[in-house]
């Protein structure tokens, strides 16, 4: 049934063999020291204060939302570090590797990467970027904020959460593995068939990528459902539909995308996978496969997916918007219809990736007309973002700065995509980096509203402000960042340049890469000033603790989640909130409840700690590695090891534990404390906010 | 306190968690991926379905005959597990592990069959790496096959849990969610037994 495969193969180790460890290579052994280094400096750190049996028990094996919403945000962070650096590695060789005299080092002969070694580059830079860096921080937004938005103690399935962050997290590790173990995937994030087949890719790059594709995909689908159902059956009492704050709207709206566009990702990846493994012919090259039907069915998923990317962030900027103009949300209706909009017409706009198929007029006419359809609702959320802030008090703040960034990148990155969706257009523009310049637009919309979420809600979590000077400098640095890179790329693509080169060979071009050097170097100071603002911020955090009645902190919030405590109790909520309008504490602001107290307090039910999500992530790293390498008996063990723990699982019915509601009166009483000891004097500001709830 | 508060009905108020809905409807998210996989095998059918690659033909490899069986089989599943959960809304644990043991025994039956089925056309050498039309045809029908697998063992282990543990909140969610399953695969089927049996042999 196997297919026959290349190069050295035993029972026991598979295709593993020392000829796949690539020490040779001088820039994967100074990737492994430092990754090496930076290991050991953390397990050393951790070890030396103990804190190993805190992270177990406060950490891995915790069911927290919040907890487990800042594990996805911290791995995403950290892929989203090295993402950049295939970023800058990208950069440098395009700059180096301009026209036909441009010198060649180590072993390439322009440039320092050669061909295979840079496609492999750009292929993990944007599976990493997609995939391990942008999509977990957008969950872990979600897993933060929609349990405290819809008022609940966790979300619907705790279990299946921490699941879903395990699952990805496995997919992030093995891409991560591939780099220092055998090689990662040279047919680009999209795994481009019949490149990724087997005949023309016999190593095991394309096997990391499909097997991470598939484990972190199926997390997503995970989390999505739990989003969804959370959204749907938890909400406090009084939240109707109507009430509900646009963040879950969004988030209701992206995660009904995940569950639905998810699952063809997971047919197109096995089926990928059974033509390497078992050598079906789905998208071969022959005997009746069909590689378009490849290309259609990735980007069934694939076009969706980058809705899902980026409907979260439109739910950010509108929280921080109205936030900081001091006003209720212009046109939440249309607001809410146009995210449904936009999530509905993602479903019928996939054949636009690939205009040049050749499927007639009728086809490329419908896939163009419904793709510019898109900019209807787009157009109708930045208009309302417009109206919110117009005759508002504005306070431009980190959150706010980034909050407006996006309203300039949103429709340069929109209009370049209407004009990519006009098909004769599209014939000229295919495949150059015009295309790459307008979906790093898009994408960074998404990167500018993740980290206004972040400044936004960090003193929510956490009690005190990330510093906002160093965060304006944060800002300003990417933003002169991001025009130097994607400004010379519009040109570059207009001039005919194409992608994934890594040998450009019209030197006039050069400059231009030049220019996009420069960005990068702008990017490498704004993430210096992040790394020096959340260490700073973290260092003094004394100093930023700004507490303002029960939950504000910006004195401008609205929705349900600042009516919980900052930083948030691991309950959330001592007694669930009544809910009376869709900015709850607007709302309680103007009525003058900001200090209001339950009049008792009740037992609490919380998810227990377990191991078992965690244990099953190991046996499913262990897994992906095995199907990798084609070990068939630990493929087979490991498999065994994640059904029996499911199992098991099944058999504990004791899953929770109660918190005494003297417990919580007692946890609550130190909180005001505490207020009370930090926070300025509320009652002029409780009476400039009363009655105004605009 | 700044604010005088009585007059404000209520701001706070403790709610009952509902675990079997909530359960429940978390299992109606996951079939509906469930249904988009199969969505998507099916697109992929509509297109292999003629590519042959001077292979064997739709009409040579199924046998509808052998569908209508299957369905037999799968459909006599479905009913026994339907009285099943009968005996379970009036409690008795017996007629549901007995019930629950025969709709097992029939899917066994089931896969069974399918699997002759499998066999005999690997034989004939009629195998998923001839062509694209076979290739499609093992995947979408060996996909359900897997689910219907995978259900015995779910049944396996229900009759162990009530058994055991008696219809506590979560063997009752487990069980409610086992008979969505089971129907729902039922529903797939037809959707099987028309495109790749009826359809196929008609060509």
């Amino acid at each position: 049934m196997l297919v026959p495969l290349q190069g050295h193969y035993s029972f026991w180790l598979g295709r593993l063999s020392m000829q796949w460890v690539p020490y040779d290579n001088p820039i994967i052994v100074g990737a492994f020291v430092f990754a090496c280094s930076v290991g050991l400096a953390i397990v050393a750190g951790i070890t030396r204060l103990g804190w190993w049996g805190y992270l177990w028990r406060e950490w891995v094996t915790s069911l927290d939302h919040k907890k487990i919403g800042l594990m996805y945000m911290i791995m995403g962070a950290i892929m989203l570090f090295r993402g950049f650096v295939d970023a800058v590695m990208i950069r440098a060789q395009q700059a180096m590797a301009a026209g036909p005299h441009t010198a060649g080092f180590l072993d390439a002969s322009h440039g320092y990467l050669p061909p295979f070694h840079f496609d492999q580059v750009y292929g993990s830079h944007g599976t990493i970027m997609i995939l391990f860096a942008v999509t977990p921080m957008l969950i872990g937004m979600m897993n933060i904020i929609v349990p405290l938005q819809v008022g609940a103690r966790d979300m619907a399935y705790p279990f299946l959460n921490s699941i879903g962050l395990y699952l990805t997290a496995v997919g992030a590790a093995l891409v991560m593995l591939s780099l220092f173990l055998g090689e990662f995937s040279h047919a680009g994030w999209v795994g481009l068939t019949p490149l990724s087949e087997l005949a023309y890719s016999p190593g095991v790059g394309v096997d990391y990528w499909l097997w991470a594709l598939q484990i972190s995909g199926i997390g997503t689908t995970i989390g999505s459902i739990n989003i969804v159902a959370t959204i749907v059956k938890m909400r406090a009492p009084g939240m109707t539909w109507g009430k509900l704050p646009i963040f879950s709207w969004t988030s209701l709206s992206m995660s009904t995308i995940g569950i639905t566009a998810f699952p063809i990702l997971t047919v197109v990846v096995s089926l990928l996978t059974l033509d390497r493994y078992v050598g079906t012919h789905f998208f071969t090259a022959g005997l009746g496969g069909d590689l378009m039907l490849y290309k259609n069915l990735f980007w069934m998923w694939g076009h969706p997916e980058v809705y899902f990317l980026i409907l979260l962030p439109f739910g950010v900027v509108s929280e921080v918007i109205a936030n900081f103009s001091h006003k209720q949300l212009f046109g939440f209706t249309t607001m809410v219809l146009a995210t449904f909009a936009i999530a509905g017409v993602s479903w019928s706009v996939w054949l636009h990736h690939f205009f040049v198929m050749g499927q007639g007029p009728g086809v490329n006419t419908y896939f163009g007309i419904a793709t510019m359809l898109v900019g209807i609702p787009t157009g109708v959320k930045l208009f309302n973002w417009i109206f919110t802030m117009c005759r508002g008090r504005l306070h431009f703040d980190p959150p706010m700065l980034w909050a407006t960034g996006t309203l300039f990148l949103l429709p340069i990155g929109g209009l370049s995509g209407v004009i990519l969706a006009m098909v004769p257009a599209d014939y000229e523009m295919h495949n150059s980096v015009f295309v790459i310049a307008h979906f790093h637009n898009m994408v960074m919309v998404t990167v500018f509203a993740e980290f206004a979420a972040i400044t936004y809600w960090f003193p929510k979590v956490f009690g005190f402000k990330l510093d906002p000077t160093i965060g304006k400098k944060v800002f300003w640095s990417w933003v002169v960042a991001a025009a130097l890179v994607f400004i010379p790329m519009y040109g570059l693509g207009l001039m005919g340049m194409t992608r994934r080169l890594s040998y450009i060979s019209r030197p006039e071009l050069q400059p231009f890469l030049y220019v996009q050097e420069a960005g990068m170097f702008m990017f490498c100071v704004a993430a210096f000033y992040q790394f020096k603002q959340f260490y700073m911020s973290i260092r003094d955090r004394a100093k930023g603790v700004h507490l303002i009645g029960d939950g504000e902190v910006w004195s401008g919030e609205r929705s349900v989640e600042w009516v919980a405590h900052s930083p948030v109790p691991f309950y959330n909520f001592a007694v669930t909130p009544y809910i009376h309008q869709r900015d709850e504490w607007a709302w309680r602001r103007a009525e003058g409840h900001v200090r209001a107290k339950p009049e008792r307090y009740v037992d609490i039910e919380m998810p227990k700690n377990t191991a078992i999500p965690f244990l099953m992530a190991g046996a499913t790293f262990v897994f992906g590695f095995a199907m990798v390498w084609r070990i068939w008996w630990l493929g087979a063990v490991s498999f065994a090891g994640i059904v029996a723990l499911l199992v098991l699982r099944s058999f504990i019915d004791d899953t929770e534990y109660t918190v005494p509601a003297a417990d919580v009166e007692k946890h609550e009483q130190q909180f005001f404390r505490h207020r009370d000891a930090h926070s300025p004097d509320l009652r002029p500001i409780e009476q400039a906010g009363r009655g105004v709830y605009l | 306190m700044a604010f005088d508060q009585t007059a404000t009905p209520r701001l706070f108020e403790e709610r009952t968690p509902d675990l079997i809905g909530n359960r429940t409807f978390g299992f109606w998210l996951y079939m509906l991926s469930d249904v988009i996989i199969y969505a998507a095998l099916f697109a992929a059918f509509s297109v292999l379905h003629t590519h042959y690659a001077g292979g064997p033909t739709s009409q040579q490899v199924v046998e509808p005959l052998h569908g209508f069986i299957d369905s037999v089989l799968l459909f006599s599943s479905v009913w026994l597990l339907g009285l099943g959960m009968r005996s379970m809304a009036v409690g008795e644990r017996a007629m549901l592990i007995a019930f629950m043991g025969l709709a097992a025994i029939v899917a066994l039956g089931f896969v069974g069959f399918e699997s002759y089925d499998f066999a005999h056309a690997l034989g004939k050498g009629e195998s998923p790496q001839r062509s694209g039309y076979l290739s499609i045809y093992f995947v979408l029908l060996g996909l359900h096959a897997l689910h219907i697998f995978v259900g015995i063992l779910w049944m396996l282990l229900m009759m162990v849990q009530v058994a055991f543990k008696g219809l506590t909140e979560p063997v009752v969610s487990r069980l409610l969610n086992l008979k969505i399953f089971w129907m729902f695969q039922s529903v797939i089927w037809v959707c099987v037994f028309v495109f790749v049996y009826l359809l196929g042999a008609v060509g």
